[in-house]
């Protein structure tokens, strides 16, 4: 222990280092691209981990979006390829059916799903857009980032069938010009006058989303365009303890109750899960997380085993120094040390100098490619596993360092002396 | 300061066994300057090395300065000596990445002497073997006489009972055997007790006593008029 911390065990061990430049650079590399690899994987990993809940911040996580179809099933007297048709009555039921509802939304559109785009014109600007008839719980499970100033729909709007709309940043672009102020203004959308009230910045979330969209109160919608009591689709939040794939089940059962389609019916209600998909994509960047341990974990080994090696070679080629010490008055356990030492002080280094550099590798990459469209975010790896390879390394630099020191010792210095 | 009793040595050589020393008995004063002769195989090196405990002894008896030497572990051995002995060798052994005032100062680094304390010394040896100018040398950069000469004062910066030099000019021309033994002989006028092993009659008959091996056994043991070897020094 005492050899440990004085200043010329040190100086011992940085002269023998030194000594072989050519050959301590060798032998860190291995060591070196281990922890460097490890860092850079399990930091990519995070980064893509972070990337895609960015990507995916805007919609609640537990997500799904419920929609009908035409029934593949004859049942209770109706024959096979009914279409049914969601109704807004349907909320209240699925509430008190389903208790692992948060949030449930009923939406209409027009411009998806082959029906035709609204008309929207100001002034001689015009263009066709994407329509959608909204409540504001909407906001509850798909948040809209909403400029200053601005909106979403209110109970208020939902009430009084207000003509109020949000817009989206394209929209605002193309109707009106730079330094023109849209809030408070009026957009025709069908040939019927409607006050702007909030622009929403895009963010990417749910599968249709748009940066042109523009939303209307529900009850608004369905005095445009004459819809009544119909949703084209729920979309539906569950609690963040609940069962995602149950709770679609659930949802899925009592819609069918309702609108007497048979129970093994899977196609006349579908659904789009959103929680589902999300586990998908958390598991593959846990199993990358693991992925990059192992791969780390395994290179850190073999640099480790190759500094064991290169020392062993070292142990031969300096006999007869290690010799003359043993002669001039070193003990065994003197020698043993410094070599155990000299194994853990190139096994740190590299390893140092391997986190330093996955590191800077990582802050480029975060930089190159953190703002971008690919979905990645702030790589970034948790200190306890920068600690754990440190660690790992420290006990398997003074395991491997034994070997070459115990054959050191086993060498007697007169056999030593005697080599030429 | 040495005391040597019916000393036998054997090495196996596979199933044959080769007797080496054949009962020595050999005794040397304090301030001794001895000379250890012998043709190759006599039996003169295996001497040496169980006097510096390099190698262990079979039979008989050793005690230096007094301390029985028997029964050494590799830890004890190694502290005996780093207190008694001091080693010279014919090829030098300095240790090539250190200077020449960090090999002197090695055997003081694990008698476990303070870094200044250590330099200082280090220094005060090289001072007496006329190298102070070069302590900041390689040994690459030294001449052979040089190098001998930093590897004396090493021996001599433990301070040792005694001073044990196999061949020490053995690697040398004879100018330069002489400035060795020059500086070998003023130690040992200070009193320094050492034992030398050569094969040159010349170097040996600088030397105050000669002992001469054959085949194990010493045949001859003999004080003598030293020729001092400052007179081929110029």
């Amino acid at each position: 222990m005492r050899q440990l911390f004085d200043r010329d065990t040190w100086n011992e061990i940085f002269q023998s280092i030194r000594k072989n430049k050519l050959r301590t650079f060798l032998t860190m590399l291995g060591v070196f691209i281990g922890i460097y690899i490890y860092i850079g994987l399990s930091g990519a990993s995070k980064g893509l981990d972070n990337g895609f809940e960015r990507e995916f911040e805007s919609i609640a996580r537990n997500s799904m979006f419920i929609f009908s179809s035409s029934t593949s099933k004859p049942y209770a007297g109706f024959k096979t390829g009914r279409q049914i048709q969601l109704k807004l009555s349907d909320v209240d039921v699925l509430r008190q059916q389903v208790p692992e509802i948060m949030a449930i939304a009923p939406r209409n559109v027009k411009g998806i799903f082959g029906s035709e785009p609204g008309v929207v014109k100001r002034g001689v600007k015009s263009g066709n857009y994407s329509v959608f008839g909204d409540f504001p719980e909407f906001t509850k499970i798909a948040t809209k980032k909403i400029y200053d100033g601005g909106r979403f729909i209110n109970d208020a709007d939902i009430a009084k069938e207000r003509k109020v709309c949000v817009i989206g940043e394209r929209t605002q672009k193309e109707l009106f010009d730079q330094d023109e102020e849209p809030i408070g203004s009026y957009i025709a959308i069908e040939d019927v006058s409607f006050q702007v009230v909030g622009v929403h910045k895009f963010a990417g979330g749910g599968p249709f989303d748009n940066d042109s969209d523009i939303f209307i109160p529900f009850t608004t919608f369905k005095k445009l365009y004459n819809t009544g009591d119909n949703v084209s689709w729920f979309t539906i939040a569950a609690y963040d303890d609940a069962d995602v794939i149950q709770a679609e089940k659930d949802i899925k059962a009592t819609l069918r109750r309702i609108h007497k389609v048979d129970p093994t019916d899977e196609k006349a209600i579908g659904g789009f899960n959103l929680g589902e998909v999300f586990k998908k994509i958390f598991g593959f960047s846990n199993g990358l997380t693991f992925l990059s341990l192992i791969v780390g974990i395994a290179t850190i080994l073999a640099g480790v085993i190759g500094i064991g090696n290169i020392l062993l070679i070292s142990v031969k080629e300096r006999t007869k120094e290690l010799g003359v010490r043993r002669a001039l008055g070193a003990t065994p356990s003197e020698v043993r040390n410094q070599i155990i030492i000299e194994a853990l002080v190139l096994t740190l280094l590299a390893g140092v100098i391997g986190i330093i550099c996955g590191a800077a590798t990582l802050s480029a990459l975060g930089a190159a490619f953190g703002n971008g469209d690919f979905p990645y975010a702030n790589p970034t790896v948790p200190i306890p596993y920068v600690l754990m390879s440190l660690f790992l390394m420290v006990t398997l630099g003074i395991l491997i360092g034994l070997i070459p020191a115990q054959r050191a010792v086993s060498i007697r210095p007169i056999d030593a002396l005697r080599e030429e | 300061m040495i005391e040597i009793k019916n000393l036998h040595k054997s090495y196996k050589m596979g199933s044959n066994s080769l007797h080496v020393l054949k009962g020595i008995n050999f005794s040397v004063e304090e301030g001794e300057l001895v000379a250890i002769m012998g043709s190759s195989g006599s039996g003169k090196s295996t001497l040496l090395n169980i006097l510096g405990m390099l190698d262990e002894l079979d039979e008989g008896s050793y005690t230096l300065d007094g301390v029985p030497i028997k029964n050494l572990n590799e830890t004890k051995a190694a502290n005996y000596r780093n207190k008694f002995l001091g080693f010279v060798f014919q090829s030098f052994n300095l240790i090539n990445y250190k200077n020449a005032m960090e090999n002197v100062a090695l055997p003081l680094y694990y008698q476990k002497v303070g870094r200044k304390e250590r330099q200082e010394k280090a220094l005060k040896y090289l001072d007496q073997v006329g190298l102070k100018e070069w302590a900041t040398h390689l040994p690459s950069e030294l001449s052979g006489g040089q190098k001998q000469r930093v590897a004396i004062a090493r021996a001599m910066a433990a301070e040792p009972k005694v001073l044990l030099a196999d061949e020490p000019t053995g690697a040398l021309d004879s100018k330069t055997s002489y400035e060795v033994m020059d500086l070998i002989q003023k130690i040992n006028d200070q009193g320094n007790t050492i034992l030398i092993v050569t094969h040159e009659p010349d170097i040996a008959n600088m030397c105050k006593r000669i002992v001469h091996l054959k085949d194990g056994i010493i045949i001859e043991d003999k004080k003598i008029e030293q020729i001092r070897a400052a007179q081929y020094v110029q």
